[in-house]
């Protein structure tokens, strides 16, 4: 197993508790990505209060906002990020 | 002869970004656009009202993802630069614990012309609003604070999507 850094902002990190984790991901293999959508549902696998994440939740991979299908890489710095109110 | 004007002489606007936890001086960020070319200069800035949704407000904190909002203000700002083509455009938006009635965003858009600088600065603000990874945290009268409901963060339309 290898691991990415999660961060977690505003609403998610109080749900979470926590404002960083490591987590541990399936080592990358060619032609078996393990994906955005792969990450949340294996984040919320982890039970309470992990599970409470929203399934649909945007996720930033090294601080680009991801597509469902984009490839999470061992090392890759994952953003859980709760819709946003600047300005 | 005109003398030149930093980013002004290829017909290609200039643009500055910051995220900072200090105040925002206004006359500041507007002294970073304007030239001898420019025939406007406008300047927008949000400010923390004293209520919201009937509630009374005493104050907000804004939290940043801040290695990628630099990264986004940046980016709105060179998107803003493309359609502007020449010009100035210079943003700044504050994080943590803000007081009623102090600027949480300043935005001054400078143009030869004012059309397409209040059109830039609209689009600017309003494409801030859903790229832009900060959030907002309200503190009421009687001491209590809550997440402000935001908007679903928008992709990036791409790192050269200046044209728009």
């Amino acid at each position: 197993m290898e691991r990415v850094r999660a961060l977690f902002f505003a609403r998610y990190r109080d749900l979470v508790g926590a404002s960083e984790i490591e987590l541990e991901i399936p080592e990358y293999r060619e032609g078996q990505p393990f994906t955005v959508v792969d990450l949340i549902r294996h984040i919320r696998s982890r039970g309470e209060p992990f599970s409470e994440l929203p399934p649909d939740a945007t996720v930033a991979v090294n601080r680009h906002v991801a597509g469902a299908d984009q490839p999470v890489r061992p090392g890759d710095e994952v953003a859980f990020l709760p819709p946003v109110a600047g300005g | 002869m005109i003398p030149d004007a930093p980013g002004s002489a290829d017909a290609t606007a200039s643009y500055t970004a910051r995220v900072t936890d200090e105040p925002i001086d206004p006359a500041r960020v507007m002294a970073r656009v304007g030239s001898a070319g420019d025939g406007a200069v406008l300047l927008f800035l949000g400010t923390v009202r004293n209520h919201a949704d009937g509630r009374a407000v005493t104050g907000l904190r804004y939290e940043a993802y801040l290695p990628m909002a630099r990264e986004v203000l940046e980016q709105l700002a060179r998107e803003a630069a493309g359609r502007l083509g020449s010009g100035g455009v210079a943003a700044v938006h504050r994080v943590g614990a803000l007081d009623v009635g102090e600027v949480s965003v300043a935005l001054a858009v400078s143009s030869p012309h004012r059309a397409e600088a209040f059109e830039v600065a609209r689009t600017f603000m309003d494409d801030l609003k859903v790229r832009l990874p900060v959030w907002k945290r309200e503190r009421y009268v009687d001491g209590s604070e809550s997440w402000v409901d935001g908007s679903a963060i928008s992709p990036s339309s791409g790192p050269d999507s200046g044209g728009g």
